[in-house]
């Protein structure tokens, strides 16, 4: 079966990310740039399932400008053996994403598409489970384990209480989970090879769907910030200061 | 307008989170509607009945709600969505997996994690692990939100909405639940406590996480963990603060042999008073700290207990 990664460039996760001075959004000039954590796990699990010999073909589509073609690479060294970028220079927002998720879903009927819970720039936790409604597949959310068994998937999901597993029918979403794998690095020889794998640029415009923007991005401003305390001698003090001070305990 | 809320519960009581989400739908302004989906959930909804300014509460009980699984939820929700403006879930992980499939079904974008209302479309939400927040405005007719419960104060439970059942039952068939391995505590949920203390890497081992058993218990509070705890398998998922995990905001937040991660302090720089006990003194978590003791946990923690 083909299994089919989507990906994101994203803010590497090491950088606390600024909020421009007009406070139109944040500064991504000159900031280092990387795949979304949660991205390079799902590469990690599709990659897994092809050495485990369930998965035919791993193939791993990024929406974004020619620049995104740069985490599309790593994708393909770490493994997927083909890879699409679906250009655009706009900021589309999770329904967009998933609509032209959709029609690449069409047109290559993967039997499992892994994407990550959530991107670390905008937090979002969206686009996976629109892509589910939109191609009307199951969703395994937040997943810590994935075991395909016949036509079904299991997936065990990380939820507030604990850990739930459920059964879908194939084909099926799964978005992942920090604990589901811990991604392997790229080795130099297949980082010379993913240059010569192939990527196929599609230009979003070509999809016919409707793009328009669902909401508009008023302003972006700094969080207030905490100011440092002061570090306190010994526990007896910590404790008067507790009761006395800040009041939070008695 | 009229506004429908998704209550969160385990099919016997109503998560507390939820009249937070319901006061995020005053904010609003509008008729509220509080959605109980479930199975055998009847005395949930007695209980959501008492909700400060709900006028109705929609009761879905069947089997086919009893693990709320998305594929089910998500075409129930949709089939109501006709009648309101706004639908709003708590961003708890049962919201989070339903609600963007409620809005891709009804081809609207969805407002993630709010923590302010500015008006009934402008929202306010942080990104980039909370080191920027944004203010969006809707373009779409129908908002699909979920709320982040650390933004709004909880309404008062004492209310007297009429209840409605429903019975109208979608089964999309597609997907089914098998186990749940849930994490029994005796101690107050994450997101409920008034105090949490957290401990980190340098706890060592799950079985040193008893060092704060104790305070816990004198404090009644929860405890939680960073990433790299629950990674290192001291302890289990649900006990994860941070940008990708439970996001708290307790009158006193304790964290033990914890760095201070930009993704951790994303789950708890909103706490009140910030107590750091770490023996590294440049630790970035005294830079958000109200108070910090540096020293060997091993040390402080036993002192701790002992003096409370
Ligand atoms: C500061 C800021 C301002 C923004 N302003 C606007 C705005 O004004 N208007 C607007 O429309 N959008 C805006 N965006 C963009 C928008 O928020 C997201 O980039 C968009 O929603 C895409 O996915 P996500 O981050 O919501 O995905 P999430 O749902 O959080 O990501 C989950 C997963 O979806 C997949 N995925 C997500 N994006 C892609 C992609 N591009 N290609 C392939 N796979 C992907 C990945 O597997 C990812 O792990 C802004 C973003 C930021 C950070
Ligand atoms: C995509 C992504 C998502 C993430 N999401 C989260 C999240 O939601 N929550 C989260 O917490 N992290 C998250 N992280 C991980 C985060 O970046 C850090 O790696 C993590 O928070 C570190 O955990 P820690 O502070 O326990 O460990 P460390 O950074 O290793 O810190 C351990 C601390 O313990 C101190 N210490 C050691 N021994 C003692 C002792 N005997 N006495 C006193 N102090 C001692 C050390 O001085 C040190 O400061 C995420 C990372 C990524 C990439």
């Amino acid at each position: 079966m083909k299994v089919l990664v989507p990906i994101k460039r994203v803010i590497d996760y090491n950088v606390k990310v600024r909020v421009k001075a007009d406070h139109s959004n944040v500064d991504l000039a000159n900031v280092k740039m990387a795949i979304n954590p949660f991205c390079e796990i799902a590469v990690e699990e599709a990659v897994r399932l092809k050495e485990a010999g369930i998965a035919t073909e791993v193939i791993t589509v990024s929406i974004g400008d020619k620049s995104c073609q740069e985490q599309l690479r790593t994708a393909l060294a770490l493994g997927a053996d083909r890879a699409i970028q679906i250009e655009t220079d706009e900021n589309l927002d999770a329904l967009n994403i998933a609509k032209l998720l959709q029609k690449i879903v069409e047109q290559e009927q993967p039997q499992l598409v892994i994407l990550g819970k959530q991107s670390i720039d905008s937090d979002n936790n969206q686009t996976g489970q629109m892509l589910a409604a939109l191609t009307g597949m199951p969703q395994g959310t937040f997943a810590s384990e994935v075991k395909v068994e016949g036509d079904k998937v299991n997936v065990t999901r990380e939820v507030d209480s604990g850990l739930q597993t459920v059964a879908l029918n194939l084909p099926a979403i799964v978005t992942t989970d920090l604990r589901l794998n811990e991604p392997r690095y790229a080795k130099l020889p297949n980082i010379m090879k993913a240059k010569r794998k192939p990527l196929v640029v599609m230009p979003a415009a070509d999809f016919g769907i409707d793009l328009r923007p669902r909401s508009t991005l008023l302003k972006v401003t700094p969080p207030a910030e905490r100011q440092a305390g002061i570090i306190v001698d010994s526990v007896d003090t910590l404790i008067e200061k507790l009761k006395n001070e800040a009041k939070v305990i008695s | 307008m009229s506004i429908l809320v998704f209550a969160e519960h385990d099919n016997s009581t109503l998560k507390a989170d939820t009249l937070k989400t319901v006061a995020a739908a005053q904010a609003i302004g509008g008729d509220i509607h509080l959605l109980v989906a479930g199975s055998n959930c009847q005395a949930v909804a007695q209980e959501a009945a008492k909700t400060n300014g709900v006028s109705k509460v929609l009761v879905a009980d069947n089997a086919a709600y009893e693990y709320q699984l998305a594929e089910n939820i998500s075409l129930l929700v949709t089939e109501l969505a006709g009648d309101y403006d706004h639908i709003l879930a708590t961003a708890l992980t049962t919201g989070k997996n339903f609600m963007p499939r409620v809005a891709a079904l009804l081809d609207v974008a969805q407002i993630s994690d709010i923590i302010a209302v500015e008006s009934a479309d402008t929202f306010v939400r942080p990104i980039y692990a909370g080191n920027a927040i944004a203010t969006v405005q809707s373009l779409d007719s129908k908002k699909v939100i979920t709320v982040r419960p650390t933004g709004f104060d909880a309404v008062a439970a004492d209310g007297s909405a009429e209840i409605v059942s429903l019975d109208t039952v979608t089964d999309a068939g597609i997907s089914a639940h098998v186990s749940d391995q849930l994490s029994e505590s005796e101690r107050p949920e994450l997101g409920a406590a008034d105090v949490v203390i957290s401990g980190g890497r340098g706890m060592q081992n799950g079985d040193n996480f008893k060092l704060l058993e104790g305070i816990a218990d004198k404090l009644g509070a929860a405890i939680g963990a960073s990433r790299a705890a629950v990674d290192a398998g001291f302890v289990p998922n649900d006990m994860q603060v941070g940008q990708t995990g439970k996001i708290v905001a307790p009158d006193l937040y304790i964290a033990v042999g914890i760095s201070g991660a930009i993704q951790h302090l994303a789950g708890m720089k909103d706490s009140k008073i910030i107590v750091a006990i770490n023996k590294d003194a440049e630790a970035p978590i005294f830079q958000v700290a109200d108070y910090g003791i540096v020293g060997d946990l091993f040390d402080v923690l036993p002192e701790l207990e002992a003096k409370l």
